[in-house]
């Protein structure tokens, strides 16, 4: 068995183990070994990429498995791996082991909790792994499902309308997508030929250009709606605020990525023609998006809220980056949506422990945690730190190298927008310096809060293991860009095909 | 009659044989232990079943009245499996003390009205076909009426009898300008005399809006959320999978082996109903509380996504809609296997009183999930690969915007599928159905349907071998 397929085997053996085990305690320990294998095989994972690599094998995909599936249609299981994947998918194995963590106290129906979230990240990680659209297809609706039990069952607050809404949206985004997908398969072989649904295979043909007017709205719009494009953003505050804690970070950690990582792999790298020429109306809409959302954040006042507008601002940026088209932004948006991934899982992991001790997730309810809750606290700031983009930290340099990069175009209606997104860190920064003064900072204004215990062990686990990774990423970026970036040249290449710049 | 003709025409003539003998243990067989007749019918069943599965030469009987092809022969043994899900899971409720006296009649009646649909598939005359039809029609109408003393049960009986009868009508109607204006009845003879003339095509629509009433498409689809709310939860199963799966059957060869001629038309009829019949199914099933009359209005709008697979006229298409009926009928065998279950025991069958059920009775609550999640086509279950052939099928012919209309009705029907899921699994109820243990027929049952929603997507074998077979009717 080649080592991408274990990714999915992995999750499926930790599911099976779930189902026969009796007790609480067995199933935390049984999840917790699950994803904790899962982590260490990723970080295999990372070893043998950058060491093949460094034996100086170019090919597009590693670790290459090809199955046939359905004969007829030419329908393989084709599981593959570049530097952009395995970096989703070792960000992917941090964040659903921190989240088990982070859930380690759930007691309602907690086998069918953590069976649900553990068959959510298989979809995820199967989306990684594929490169066939049909598998790809088929696990992006396997991660969006288990969500709707999720947030109803495990939810708060209006649950109930949040996850309808969730499963709603994404799934009608899923129904655009797989029309996209259809449409690109009959279109697989201009020439003649067999039709496949091969990524790699169409990437080496050109769609005819009708189709590509056509299908890649539909497919850039169906990957949009999960990253969060403005005005398909609706269901990401809702879906998160209602969410519970380990389910928030890994739908905006890892699940909205799904959104980017599709709209990159997918629409724009079968369809660089017409990404060029209808790249300007995603722009625009991915500019409101980062804009809009980090407005919003301002104004709202529960925690899980802000957040999940700042997500919304934080994703348009990855998608607004994918559609500079450039090396420098493409690179730059891979790396936001690891940094985005890991920050946001941690401060959902924050919000919901801080939740666990004050019972409520209203900021002017809060006040001076740092006195009693003082590593919590200070987790809450280096999150917020990064999101804001310190340097030092992830953040700055995902959102450096995509304002760079999408300043390379010359023209003015490249830059005006680059600038207009290039305000949110200033927006960014008064949100998040806001929370933290009057959630960490201050007196005390509730003196039950002196009674609180600072952080248990696992939740240190879990907040520990993400910060140090935002701190990697943040002090030594140049390995992650390295492994991105030759991953990026196939992209690259299709695109100054078509126009050199 | 030969070895070779037995072969060709085993399933009738076994299905007969099973009928004949069912009687015969009702009128030998001790009166006292009169629910022996369900092991012996369930004993009889299977081996026709498997005998079914036995491989065979193809050939044709009676001057060519009766034509038995490798396709025509897979579609009857889809039948027989779905049947005996039907019967299996019939035993339960039979056993009941109100039903005793007449088990062997709802054997002899449901065996009866499966022999009629064998012999429409294997029709290649149209003689051949309207007998098959009536064989398969009348019986139903008696099952139907089966709880004779409850009046909803009685009005749908005379319903289902009287509009079929009236259906019938619109289809011999049409078919006598078929041969008004081709002089023949035979399947082939037509197909070579068709020459897309005015009359020819008024006869397909009078023929299009007969079997449009057996398969239940809008806007002849109103009998069937009563007949299907009134009659026994069982035999609504039998009427809403096996009965439509038949007249699909049916519809896909006269439509490939008889019509291609005047495709173009046939096309226009199938845009506009399919359309119709996925949105007025789905927006019906949103409102509905029953869950009987909710399964009907969902297996009205899975209707409009099999017209999806025959409108290409290709051959993914037959073998998609052929696929998609052997997943159909687990999974909606599956989810009215639930309620049969419940009503069965508990009387319940609103799907507010699904409240909490999860935390009763897990088993059943996961079996439904399950069944609702393929039939929403989500994977890895089997309606989601089902959904996906039917919509290449169509997409290959280039309908992407009846693929698109299709694809947003999807998320109509998963709109209303989680309803029930949330009943189950999120709401809270004061007084939720108390847990109790399904008897083992049932349990057998779903355990099939389970396996076969969760194997039939994995397993390529499967849908290969029908591709394969889907050459010629």
């Amino acid at each position: 068995m080649d080592i991408l397929t274990l990714f999915i085997v992995i999750p499926v053996l930790t599911i099976t183990g779930l189902v026969l085990v009796r007790d609480i305690r067995q199933v935390r320990i049984v999840a917790a070994a699950g994803m904790g294998l899962q982590l260490i095989l990723s970080a295999v994972l990372v070893y043998l990429y950058l060491s093949v690599r460094h034996s100086g094998n170019t090919d597009e995909m590693l670790f290459v498995r090809d199955l046939v599936w359905f004969k007829s249609l030419n329908i393989h299981y084709a599981v593959g791996a570049d530097g952009i994947s395995v970096a989703m998918i070792a960000l992917t194995s941090l964040v659903v082991f921190a989240g088990i963590f982070a859930s380690w106290e759930v007691d309602f129906l907690p086998k069918e909790f953590f069976i649900s979230l553990i068959l959510l990240a298989t979809g995820v990680f199967g989306f990684f792994i594929s490169i066939d659209l049909f598998t790809m297809f088929l696990f992006y609706e396997l991660a969006v499902i288990p969500m709707y039990l999720l947030i109803g069952i495990w939810g708060s607050g209006p649950k109930e309308y949040s996850a309808m809404k969730l499963t709603l949206m994404l799934m009608g985004a899923s129904a655009l997508l797989l029309l996209g997908i259809l449409g690109i398969y009959f279109n697989s072989a201009p020439d003649g030929g067999q039709l496949t649904f091969n990524i790699i295979e169409i990437s080496r043909t050109t769609i005819p250009m009708s189709a590509q007017y056509l299908f890649f709205p539909l497919t850039f719009i169906g990957f949009g709606v999960l990253g969060a494009l403005f005005p398909f953003h609706t269901w990401s505050p809702d879906g998160h605020s209602s969410a519970p804690t380990a389910v928030s970070m890994l739908h905006a950690g890892v699940l909205m990525k799904l959104g980017g990582y599709g709209a990159f792999r997918v629409a724009i790298f079968l369809m660089p023609e017409a990404a060029k020429e209808l790249s300007w109306i995603f722009i625009i809409l991915t500019s409101i998006s980062v804009i809009y959302g980090a407005f919003g954040a301002i104004v709202q006042k529960d925690l899980k809220y802000i957040n999940a507008y700042s997500s919304v601002s934080h994703c348009g940026l990855v998608l607004f980056a994918i559609l500079m088209m450039n090396r420098t932004a493409m690179n730059g948006a891979i790396i936001q949506m690891i940094s985005h991934g890991l920050m946001t899982a941690l401060f959902f992991a924050l919000i919901g422990m801080l939740y666990g001790r004050t019972h409520t997730r209203m900021i002017n309810e809060m006040g001076g945690l740092m006195k009693v809750i003082p590593f919590l606290s200070v987790c809450y700031v280096l999150a917020g730190l990064a999101s804001l983009g310190l340097p030092g930290l992830s953040g700055f340099v995902a959102e450096v190298t995509i304002f760079v990069g999408a300043f390379q175009h010359p023209d003015l209606f490249h830059r005006i927008l680059t600038i207009v997104a290039t305000t949110s860190i200033v927006i960014t920064a008064v949100y998040i310096l806001r929370v933290i003064a009057i959630l960490l900072l201050g007196p005390v204004t509730n003196e039950h809060y002196n009674h609180f215990a600072d952080a248990k062990w696992f939740e240190k686990v879990s907040a520990v293991t993400l910060i140090s990774f935002v701190a990697l990423i943040g002090l030594a970026p140049y390995w992650l860009s390295s492994m991105i970036g030759t991953s990026l040249q196939p992209v690259l290449e299709k695109i100054i095909a078509i126009n050199p710049f | 009659m030969s070895l070779a003709n037995f072969l060709v025409m085993r399933h009738e003539l076994l299905l007969t044989a099973a009928a004949l003998l069912v009687l015969m243990g009702e009128i030998f067989g001790d009166p006292l232990k009169k629910r022996s007749v369900n092991l012996l019918t369930v004993v009889l069943f299977s081996a026709v079943t498997i005998i079914g599965f036995l491989p065979s030469p193809p050939g044709s009987l009676f001057g060519g009245m009766y034509i038995a092809t490798e396709m025509r022969l897979l579609m009857k043994n889809i039948l027989n499996i779905g049947a005996l899900l039907v019967i299996i899971q019939s035993v339960s409720w039979l056993s009941k003390d109100e039903n005793s006296g007449k088990i062997s009649e709802y054997y002899i009646l449901l065996i009866s009205t499966l022999i009629g649909m064998n012999f429409m598939i294997s029709a290649g005359h149209f003689l051949m076909f309207y007998l098959g039809l009536e064989l398969a029609t009348i019986p139903a109408a008696a099952l139907a009426a089966y709880d004779r003393y409850s009046n909803k049960s009685a009005e749908a009986g005379i319903k289902l009898i009287l509009l079929s009868a009236f259906s019938s009508g619109i289809l011999l109607y049409g078919l006598t300008m078929v041969y008004g204006t081709t002089g023949t009845l035979y399947f082939d003879e037509i197909s070579d005399l068709l020459v897309n003339g005015n009359l020819q095509v008024l006869g397909f629509i009078f023929f299009f809006a007969g079997m449009a009433f057996k398969i239940s498409i809008v806007p002849f689809h109103l009998w069937a959320a009563d007949v299907y709310e009134g009659a026994p939860v069982n035999i609504t199963s039998y009427l809403s999978v096996i009965s439509k799966g038949a007249a699909l059957f049916i519809f896909v060869i006269v439509l490939f082996s008889i019509f291609p001629v005047i495709i173009e038309s046939w096309q226009k009829t199938i845009y506009v109903t399919a359309v119709l019949t996925m949105t007025i199914g789905n927006l019906f099933a949103i409102r509905q509380q029953n869950l009987k009359r909710f399964l009907a209005f969902s297996s009205i709008s899975q209707a409009g996504y099999i017209l999806l697979g025959i409108i290409g006229g290709n051959q993914l298409g037959m073998a998609s809609v052929v696929y998609y009926l052997v997943v159909y009928i687990f999974s909606n065998l599956a989810a009215f296997g639930v309620v049969a279950a419940i009503s069965n025991v508990k009387g319940k069958e609103s799907i507010e009183e699904y409240n909490g059920l999860y935390q009763t009775n897990p088993g059943l609550s996961l079996v439904m999930l399950l069944a609702l999640f393929s039939l929403a086509g989500i994977p890895p279950f089997a309606g989601f690969f089902g959904k996906f052939f039917l919509f290449t099928a169509a997409a290959q012919k280039g309908f992407y915007l009846l693929v698109l209309i299709a694809l947003l009705n999807t998320i109509i029907s998963l709109y209303y599928y989680l309803l029930v899921v949330k009943a189950m699994f999120i709401n809270k109820s004061e007084a939720p159905i108390e847990k109790f243990r399904s008897d083992f027929p049932t349990r057998f049952a779903l355990g099939i349907c389970v396996a076969g929603i969760v194997i039939t997507g994995f397993a390529s074998i499967i849908f290969e071998v029908i591709k394969d077979m889907s050459y010629g009717i």
